[in-house]
């Protein structure tokens, strides 16, 4: 298991609030949940919190509660559980550095080790304030291994190169595409796709009901049997 | 080799238009009305008689696990919940489905859901997939806004479909953890009984499946059980979503028949391995948790449960992971070993220690720094954590461990050695007796 702890006090803010913005999202999900249920939104609230300040502080933990009306302790217990919340302080872009052994057979210890030198070790803000970056485990993109989520997004089919060039791209204030970086098409192979290459299955008849459902009863026993 | 008019994920890539629109010209919503129209129990035995197993790694028949429901709705709601946690190592096909074909799950939910008498459903999506989560959100507000779900839909059910995202934790693809997480805690598993079709989500008779056997259900019934039930062997029959990755030359996802042999997979869809099919070593066939076969058995491995399951392997989710010779497998394994300790929720003893200790006495290995016995003791308490822990990360994260003991202990062994017959090391400063020999 990850044991996981809160910032020191000293890195803690005063005090933690919503933005307008932020607020209409924590509508948007309170509203999927039972009245009485409703601290199933508390993975998805810590989120939004970390959305808008990056990481996940102490106050925003309390006010979490309070919205809630769960106590504090469980609301700590979820944030400190789930190795998505930041817990402390993190740079501007955050990198997750897929390691686990379908990435790591790829390549993925160049790309941890081509970080080291760019950013500085992991886990902690590099001097200029853009970058921090972790290794994580299993992202569930390992057919477009090696790959690293910088932010939301996910950049794959990483070489040191073309991990470099992201950097520089971050650094100097563009918005790199997410998707795969050599020559294919999302999770279809390199060099073209083998499979769906039918044009039939696309033009439409698929779209057009059939009378009747294979297997279906032929007697008028169906409409009794759903009563 | 699979045809193409026989695939159920047409969108399997994303070329095409994953909305409403361009998912309907490819059959999604086609006949939903009169599926529902020939009842609950139709519904269930068609699936029965498809034969479809679960997709998420365990193999249950998904018609009756439906059938675990409690047939009347009583005081309390009955909940689908859909497991799309997807974080086992070397899988990753329910993205594809989330990001691709959003509606075919959606009308999934809504057969699935009016199968079992439930009203509401909540797609449980990890905390990392943001974009899929984003197309999953704006397709089903198309589903919404087209009257396909919801109050007074065209269906005739009423439905709420509802997307719950996690925190990044392994665990709660583990079907109680994933309950545990969604009712807002942390995400450890549940003792079971009750199981969730009695008690789950908030207390209520819940199912969980796996996103894949969820979106492949409409097209199941729209083209027959026995349309389905024709792939594949007996008691393993349909098309399945492989996800191929490691040293093959080039890895992707396709849709192919169960039972398809590896070889063939492989050399097909995958490009062949890195160096040709002499180069490989070993391959992980469903998702790294179940124990990796070697070279010589892979020429005849049959992808499905029971081909897999005579090789003392498993098909799981069928993530598979290919090593060619380059590979240092023992280091390779130790790394999935990381990966469990990382993802061991804590709360039973021999797993929250016993991944920790088999992931160093691995890491030990991989240089060769430990001793003979220890390859014996190591199997020992993989078989201790085997077995006695609440869910199956436990067994999970001791199958690895001891595959790669089955099949590779003279690689282990030959490390010690060469290890201890190396040059021997003096540290600096120390006395004279400070070779270094264990």
């Amino acid at each position: 298991m990850s044991v996981r702890r809160l910032a020191p006090a000293d890195q803690q803010p005063q005090s933690f609030k919503f933005t307008p913005k932020s607020l209409e999202v924590v509508k948007f999900w309170m509203g999927k949940y039972p009245e009485a249920r409703k601290r199933s939104a508390v993975i998805p609230l810590l989120w939004v919190v970390q959305k808008q300040e990056g990481w996940v502080s102490e106050p925003a933990i309390q006010l979490i509660a309070e919205m809630l009306e769960m106590p504090v302790i469980r609301v700590l217990e979820v944030a400190t559980f789930y190795t998505m919340f930041h817990l402390h302080p993190v740079g501007k872009n955050v990198f997750q550095v897929c390691g686990t052994t379908p990435c790591m057979l790829r390549g993925a210890n160049d790309l941890k080790a081509a970080c080291k030198k760019h950013m500085g070790p992991k886990d902690t803000v590099s001097k200029d304030g853009l970058f921090t970056w972790q290794e994580v485990e299993c992202l569930g993109a390992c057919a477009n291994a090696p790959m690293v989520q910088i932010n939301d997004y996910y950049y794959e089919d990483l070489t040191v190169e073309s991990l470099e060039k992201l950097i520089a791209d971050l650094k100097a204030g563009k918005k790199p595409k997410p998707g795969p970086y050599v020559k294919r098409f999302n999770s279809a192979p390199e060099g073209g796709e083998k499979t769906l290459l039918d044009p039939a299955l696309y033009d439409g008849h698929l779209g057009k009901p059939a009378k009747t459902l294979p297997n279906a009863p032929t007697t008028g026993k169906s409409k009794k049997e759903k009563a | 080799m699979l045809a193409d008019k026989d695939r159920i994920f047409l969108n399997l890539y994303g070329r095409q238009d994953w909305g409403l629109e361009g998912a309907r010209k490819r059959g999604a919503y086609v006949n939903v009305k009169d599926m529902l129209d020939l009842g609950h129990e139709w519904v269930i035995d068609q699936i029965k008689a498809s034969g479809l197993r679960g997709r998420g790694g365990a193999g249950f028949s998904t018609g009756l696990k439906w059938s675990f429901m409690p047939k009347e709705v009583k005081d309390r709601p009955h909940y689908l919940v859909v497991n799309a946690d997807e974080s086992e190592p070397g899988t990753c096909k329910d993205r594809e489905i989330m990001r691709h074909d959003p509606h075919l799950l959606i009308e999934g939910c809504l057969v699935a859901s009016f199968a079992m008498k439930a009203h509401a459903c909540y797609i449980y999506i990890r905390g990392e997939y943001v974009y899929e989560r984003e197309i999953l959100e704006s397709a089903i507000k198309e589903a919404y806004d087209a009257k396909l779900i919801g109050k007074n839909n065209v269906h005739g059910w009423d439905f709420d479909l509802y997307v719950h995202h996690g925190g990044g934790a392994y665990i709660c693809g583990e079907e109680t953890a994933l309950l545990e997480s969604l009712e807002g805690k942390k995400g450890q598993p549940r003792l079971k009984p009750p199981f969730p079709a009695g008690a789950g989500l908030y207390g209520c008779p819940t199912t969980v499946n796996n996103v894949e056997s969820i979106a492949v259900v409409p097209t199941i019934l729209r083209r027959g059980a026995d349309w389905f039930a024709g792939f594949g062997r007996e008691n393993n029959t349909g098309t399945k979503l492989y996800c191929l990755s490691g040293h093959i030359n080039t890895p992707c996802n396709v849709e192919e028949a169960m039972s398809i042999s590896m070889k063939d997979l492989l050399e097909h869809h995958g490009g062949g391995v890195r160096g040709g099919w002499g180069n490989l070593k070993a391959v992980i066939p469903g998702g790294s948790s179940v124990p990796l076969i070697p070279a010589e058995q892979c020429e005849d491995a049959i992808m499905d449960f029971d081909g897999l399951r005579d090789l003392r392997s498993g098909l799981g989710t069928a993530g598979v992971i290919v090593m060619d010779q380059s590979t240092d497998v023992v280091a390779a394994i130790a790394r999935l070993s990381y990966f469990y300790k990382h993802e061991s929720c804590g709360q039973c003893t021999p797993c929250r220690e016993g991944t920790g200790w088999m992931w160093r006495v691995l890491e030990r290995m991989v240089e060769g720094k430990a001793e003979m016995s220890e390859i014996d003791l190591l199997l020992d308490v993989a078989g201790q954590v085997e077995g006695h822990t609440i869910c199956a990360l436990g067994d999970a994260a001791a199958w690895p461990v001891q595959g790669l003991i089955r099949h590779f202990r003279h690689e282990i062994e030959e490390r010690i050695t060469k290890y201890r017959s190396g040059k021997a090391v003096h540290a600096v400063g120390a006395s004279k007796t400070s070779v270094e020999v264990a």
